[in-house]
């Protein structure tokens, strides 16, 4: 770094610009008071009547109230999945499927603002990611799978491929809509009926796309929606009727699936929880590297299992490294998620909220430098400012655990060797980011590294045709691509 | 007339890091023939025994992989031309330890060793066949390379002494990985003459490790050992694999239960393979 240009970099007043608010309106959303669950087509009451709020946490305030799902509600939702199947499902053609999937794919297209102010309003992130980001993505999803269902046969699994039955799958609260895309569009494609479990924090995403497949008129059964918390997702993960499961979600509970459906024959897929190594080294292009760890960590409040959550930075440029991000991280705009203009929105839940805390203490008392945001966080709502770790070992909580928060934890090296062990130094491996101008040592770096995606000049790019999944504690199975298909194929 | 040769039997022992120990716990144990004649008496591996191969496979998995896929090919079709090369005593083995009568055994080596010069042309081909481009939407260039999981364990089936085996522990090595293979408990011999020439096939050492023992004395240590990314429980009945299943979940392990009469050969080779996406920006 030049000595120069420090007085610049520290006293850049750009991150106190004040902006006016740009408030997306939130009258296109209409949330009904309270939702039932969505099985054979129609949205029907739970066996018990019993339901549970879904928070705004951006304000705490209460969008509606939504079905607890019995043992008894996942036993309809799975005799329904397997009712299509049998009837309808396996005796539609891939031509046919194809359709209902680009039907899907347009409704989704259609509706594209209602998703969106849904998906922020349920969750938290910021509109401009919901609107640029997990709806478009989701649309893309369906219509990306939609021409597979008739080419199953040149996907390279054989001639006529088979489908595995009744798909039991769980989704997590960080990208309600995508991750139900992420499921449902492969799933259909190859044949599969579905009993879909959203997380219990943001439903009503899916519950909005439950009224698109009516209108899609997708034959009832094919999708059932059951809305519930854990309880319910291990009723479906127990459930004999199911031929498979595919969970997103935590490593911890990804290893409890893993067991209990381990004396069956069912067949899983696992995505699970990542701590991801961006490496940075000194000839990367600075400017365009700052942003990239900036969205690495901060994109969806680092609610993302491939958070590149560990930087590693090559010795000779680390202060200079530190000093810009934190003063980016500064200009970063965080608050009210309805405001187009917001950067960093709200965190999920105040269970969350109470993990990240609880591991950023750790990141302080076992010796890391703090660097947080000064931003002022509102009142009311669940928020956590941007924090960078600096001086952080490998040994460190901070270090080694998911935070799935936005929580930076920053590590030097010297060699290319040291960053690859350092970066495989973890059980999980599901992404890294590389950042070099010189394409030997990128591809040489890639080649070494134990990950299921590696970005190179660049983070957090997702694409329905480019496989997406994990290694080693980060699961086993892909889904994106023409690999993505392999999951709800009999093969 | 002079008195008739005594022949020179051979001891059966361990392969681990290219070395062919005794196992460290000093045990053996008695293997018969199909028939109930003795036939040898065989190392009995034990838990360290276990831990000694995992260690090996781990550090060397990195350099096997990094070798050329022409060179895996090449080292693992030498394996084919030193089994040819012992067709008679495998045969003679197989059939005793299964029960075959001479010509049974004579095809079912001839069968194994194809399927070891199967395996050897795969090495070259599982990059092309599994991974590929992928047309994202964006300046980016993005492509899926299959990739090893790493060490993957294997109980080998305890009927086919030598095809079964065959086919477990090439499968995995084909694509990359490294193996600590447990042989059939009752059928060990055969599986551990290919490890003999294994050692005189240019395979690195610790490729490929065998150990001989007690099944379900080992199987648990292999299920649950955290160097072990996948493992191949064709040698236990289900009752057994679903609680090794269990218990390789504790670390999120690729698990592989054969299918019976299984018509794909591929999926075997696709079990322990992992997908490795690389996104690459493409600008001026």
């Amino acid at each position: 770094m030049t000595e120069m240009d420090e007085p610049e970099l520290t006293n850049s007043r750009l991150g106190s610009l004040e902006y006016d608010p740009a408030p997306e309106s939130t009258a296109i959303a209409h949330f009904r008071p309270s939702y039932g669950i969505f099985i054979d087509g129609r949205f029907t009451d739970p066996s018990s009547h019993e339901q549970f709020v879904s928070l705004n946490p951006a304000n705490e305030e209460v969008l509606a109230t939504v079905a607890q799902s019995s043992r008894e509600d996942v036993d309809r939702a799975v005799a329904s999945a397997r009712h299509a199947y049998d009837t309808v499902w396996s005796r539609t053609s891939g031509p046919e499927r194809a359709k209902y999937l680009f039907r899907i794919a347009r409704l989704i297209q259609e509706r594209a603002r209602e998703l969106a102010v849904v998906e922020t309003l349920d969750n938290g992130k910021p509109i401009r990611e919901s609107r640029d980001v997990d709806v478009p993505l989701s649309a893309a999803h369906f219509f990306y799978y939609a021409g597979w269902a008739d080419k199953l046969g040149y996907a390279g699994f054989g001639p006529d491929p088979r489908p595995i039955g009744v798909a039991g799958q769980i989704i997590p609260w960080n990208f309600p809509l995508l991750m139900a895309a992420w499921k449902l569009a492969p799933a259909l494609a190859a044949g599969n009926t579905c009993v879909l479990k959203p997380a219990e924090t943001t439903s009503l995403s899916a519950l909005l796309l439950a009224e698109i497949l009516q209108q899609a008129d997708l034959p009832p059964g094919v999708v059932n929606i059951i809305t519930g918390d854990g309880a319910s997702g291990a009723a479906l993960v127990d459930h004999p009727g199911v031929d498979k499961i595919a969970f997103t979600g935590s490593t911890e509970v990804g290893r409890l699936i893993q067991q209990r459906v381990a004396p069956s024959q069912k067949r899983l897929t696992l995505e699970l929880g990542g701590k991801g190594a961006n490496i940075v080294f000194d000839d990367a292009p600075i400017d365009e590297m700052i942003e990239g760890i900036i969205d690495g960590i901060f994109f969806n409040q680092g609610h993302v299992c491939c958070a590149g959550s560990r930087l590693l930075v090559q010795e000779s440029i680390a202060d200079e490294v530190l000093r810009r991000l934190v003063r980016r991280m500064e200009q970063l705009r965080v608050g009210d998620p309805m405001d187009k203009n917001t950067d960093v929105g709200a965190i999920n839940s105040a269970a969350q909220l109470a993990r990240i805390r609880e591991l950023s203490s750790f990141g302080e008392s076992e010796g890391a430098t703090r660097y947080t945001s000064s931003c002022m966080l509102p009142d009311k709502g669940y928020w956590f400012a941007p924090t960078v770790f600096a001086n952080v070992s490998q040994s460190h909580r901070i270090a080694r655990e998911e935070i799935f928060g936005p929580v930076l934890s920053v590590l030097t090296f010297r060699t290319p060797e040291e960053a690859v062990v350092k970066a495989n130094n973890t059980n999980y491996g599901l992404a890294c980011g590389v950042w070099s101008e010189k394409g030997s040592r990128t591809l040489w770096v890639a080649q070494r590294l134990r990950a299921g995606v590696i970005w190179a000049n660049t983070y957090n790019k997702f694409d329905p045709s480019s496989p997406f999944g994990g290694v080693r504690e980060s699961g086993f199975g892909r889904e994106g691509g023409r690999h993505g298909l392999e999951a709800y194929l009999d093969v | 007339m002079s008195e008739p040769r005594l022949d020179v039997r051979k001891t059966y022992k361990l392969l681990i890091n290219g070395a062919f120990p005794r196992s460290e716990s000093g045990r053996s144990y008695k293997v018969f023939t199909q028939s109930g004649e003795f036939l040898a008496n065989v190392a009995q591996g034990s838990r360290k025994d276990l831990r000694d191969a995992v260690l090996a496979a781990r550090g060397v998995q990195a350099k096997w992989w990094a070798s050329s896929a022409y060179n895996r090919g090449q080292v693992i079709y030498r394996l084919a031309e030193m089994a040819e090369s012992r067709r008679d005593e495998l045969a003679v083995h197989v059939g005793a330890a299964e029960g075959l009568r001479a010509p049974e055994a004579f095809a079912s080596v001839a069968r194994a060793i194809d399927r070891i010069v199967w395996y050897a042309g795969w090495t070259d081909k599982i990059t092309q066949v599994y991974g590929g481009a992928n047309p994202v939407a964006g300046p980016f260039f993005n492509f899926s390379l299959p990739t090893p999981s790493g060490v993957v364990a294997v109980l080998a089936s305890q009927e086919s002494s030598l095809e079964g085996f065959v086919d477990a522990v090439l499968a995995p090595i084909a694509a990359g990985n490294t193996v600590v293979a447990l042989a059939s408990e009752l059928r060990p011999t055969p599986a551990v003459l290919l490890g003999e020439m294994s050692a005189t096939s240019d395979f690195p050492a610790g490729v490929l490790n065998i150990i001989t023992g007690v099944t379900s004395e080992l199987a648990p240590t292999l299920a649950s050992h955290e160097e072990i990314d996948g493992i191949d429980l064709a040698g236990v009945g289900v009752d057994q694999a679903s609680e090794l299943n269990v218990i390789a979940a504790g670390s999120i392990k690729r698990v592989f239960r054969p299918r019976q009469n299984d018509t794909d050969p591929t999926r075997r080779l696709r079990a322990f393979i992992e997908t490795s996406t690389v996104w690459h920006t493409i600008g001026q």
